[in-house]
């Protein structure tokens, strides 16, 4: 078998000297399962160090846009690159830059919380005195020090995606890629795994993820892009697309599932937008109080009102006319 | 956000990049990704099968156990046991050696397909289905088709490991008379390879559970175990079910197990054809399950 190719050192495509280095480009990247297009010509570019993400609801495209950006499903049309290599062509190359958070934990759960980082480090072709000291500091960053010795099915589903998360880190990758990290967690350990991805971002590492949360594309993202059906609806950093997308406040109105759906007509003109969902009425304003009052001022009731700074969950409804999450 | 602004903040972004991994640069670095892929593309096979053996350690005592048990139990029973009133009629229905000698070699190679028959049905579909546990090593360097010879390298070594136990003690039962009796271990690692890497291609392409394997034991794997020439010589059977004997690996190993554990004699062309038997169908089932490999994780 061929050995590895010598590579230009600077990653990303040819680029003039001070342009942004590219890790990820991809250009109408596709995917068709016979006649469905699962990901249906998408375009990005992910600089170095960038945490980018894709929002989306469930069966966007996300997942199978990673999987090709992973190099473990091959990409029907368009091009991709990935620190200048083609997955398809140098999908051992390509993975060896990688660090990859399935959405589905796939741990080995007959071996000791330890032995899956060090189990894995070998697939690397990493020599066991890099990996002891390596599995030792990446249990302490995941904290999972005292599970060391424990059975993984012994771990609580946030424990097993922290060390799903060490075990990804084993190479010392420099893009991560996250296809759903905190999917099915209790708050507190989304917020424990968040603080852990800081950090990684922090130390420089480019961060991939998918979601189908808003507060985390928020908290996590630099620049997203929102995908629906396969295709990018819009792109750009959380703040610039509510920005764009949206008001800077939301008056949300329940007059109760009956009357939600005909008092829109008496509501015409409060604020720059109106949005009737079956349990509640969102009014899209600058100044949310403002648009409350005047809601008043017609002599009507809402049974509950609340006034709140809008978010990339009303971008995406903007955009699809549909929530994130069913 | 305009083109200017985005690309001083990208450049900014990858200045911050080379400053925090120059500074924070731990004094454990891992090789670079480069020489990951390299000695993955070289190894990888081998890496994944010392993933399986370090599982199989979990539960190695059981494999020395049933290693060491199953052959002591069976040759008291029917080497010793039911020998006593084979043996009382005449040797020559067994070509003029003791009931026990004639089977030892057919215990040995079953007990080899039936491990086999395990390890290539139970720990594919888990690894394809029910914990996933291939889909960890799919996203490292290592390809589909080194995470299947990975599997079979390590299954291998149980093969040899157990063969070498069950022929220790068939020795010690004394029914093992020829010097060549030793290469009885390498045929059954192979008969049980020639059973089970089709077995595994099947494996690999089910995507549902209903207890095929199940069936595949009560309705594939017995019946050769009774009908291969086991218990008795083949050619003692109708000729209507002698030919499952024929297709059958356990057959082929045994037949070559007792040619080379006491010398049995059969015209030596048969002997090649049992050896190239079982070897075409190592091959056959070493490709059907790469296919499915490559296909199933590859799409």
């Amino acid at each position: 078998m061929a050995a590895h190719q010598s590579r230009p050192s600077s990653a990303g495509s040819p680029s003039a000297a001070g342009a942004p280095q590219y890790v990820i480009t991809a250009e109408n990247l596709t995917k068709r399962y016979g006649d469905v297009a699962a990901v249906d010509g998408i375009s990005f570019s992910v600089p170095a160090g960038e945490a980018f993400g894709l929002l989306g609801p469930n069966g966007a495209g996300k997942s199978t846009t990673m999987k090709m950006i992973g190099g473990v499903s091959e990409r029907t049309s368009g091009n991709l690159s990935i620190m200048g290599l083609d997955p398809d062509q140098n999908g051992p190359e390509v993975r060896a830059h990688l660090g990859v958070v399935p959405q589905q934990d796939n741990l080995d759960e007959e071996l000791k919380v330890r032995d899956n980082l060090l189990v894995y480090g070998r697939y690397f072709g990493l020599p066991m005195s890099y990996l002891k000291p390596k599995a030792d500091e990446l249990l302490e960053f995941a904290q999972l020090t005292d599970k060391a010795k424990s059975k993984v099915d012994a771990l609580s589903g946030g424990m097993k995606r922290r060390l799903t998360i060490a075990r990804s880190l084993i190479n010392e990758p420099r893009i991560l890629l996250l296809d759903e990290p905190t999917t099915g967690l209790d708050p507190q350990a989304r917020h424990i795994l968040w603080d852990r991805l800081f950090r990684l971002k922090e130390q420089g590492v480019t961060l991939i993820l998918t979601t189908h949360y808003m507060d985390e594309a928020e908290q996590l993202c630099d620049r997203l892009i929102v995908v629906d059906k396969g295709r990018i609806m819009a792109e750009g950093s959380p703040a610039s697309l509510i920005r764009e997308y949206s008001t800077r406040e939301v008056l949300e109105l329940r007059f109760g599932s009956e009357r939600n759906a005909t008092v829109g007509a008496e509501l015409e003109g409060i604020g720059d937008r109106l949005e009737t969902l079956p349990d509640r009425v969102l009014i899209y304003a600058h100044d949310g109080e403002a648009a409350l009052e005047e809601v008043s001022a017609r002599g009507l009731r809402p049974v509950t009102s609340l006034v709140r700074r809008s978010s990339l969950e009303d971008v995406f409804l903007r955009l699809t006319g549909r929530s994130l999450v069913d | 956000m305009t083109k200017k602004v985005e690309l001083a903040k990208k450049a900014e972004l990858t200045e911050s990049t080379q400053a925090a991994g120059a500074t924070a640069a731990p004094a454990l670095r891992a090789h670079s990704p480069e020489v990951s892929a390299a000695k993955a593309r070289k190894w990888g096979a081998f890496y994944y099968a010392e993933q399986v053996l370090r599982v199989m350690k979990g539960y190695g005592w059981t494999i020395v156990m049933y290693g060491v048990g199953q052959p002591v139990a069976y040759l008291f029973a029917m080497g010793v046991g039911l020998a006593t009133l084979v043996d009382t009629n005449s040797t020559a229905a067994f070509g003029g050696v003791s009931y026990l000698v004639f089977i030892a070699p057919a215990l040995l190679i079953s007990a080899a397909v039936m491990t086999a028959a395990n390890e290539f049905t139970f720990p594919v579909m888990d690894g394809f289905k029910w914990r996933r546990v291939y889909y960890g090593p799919h996203a490292s360097p290592l390809t589909p088709e080194q995470i299947a010879l990975g599997q079979i390298i390590a299954v291998t070594v149980r093969l040899l490991l157990q063969s070498a136990i069950y022929f220790g003690v068939v020795a010690l039962f004394g029914a093992s008379p020829s010097p060549w009796g030793w290469a009885s271990i390498l045929v059954a690692t192979l008969a049980g390879l020639s059973f089970g890497l089709p077995l595994m291609a099947y494996a690999a392409s089910i995507k549902e559970d209903k207890g095929q394997f199940a069936m595949v034991m009560r309705f594939i794997v017995m019946p050769l175990f009774l009908f291969s020439g086991t218990f008795f010589p083949l050619d003692t059977l109708p000729l209507a079910v002698r030919w499952i004997g024929w297709t059958s690996p356990i057959w082929h190993g045994t037949e070559l197990g007792r040619v080379l554990s006491y010398g049995y004699e059969e015209p030596p062309l048969l002997t090649i054809a049992h050896l190239v038997f079982l070897l075409a169908l190592c091959v056959v089932g070493w490709i059907l399950t790469k296919r499915q490999f490559v296909k199933r994780m590859g799409g």
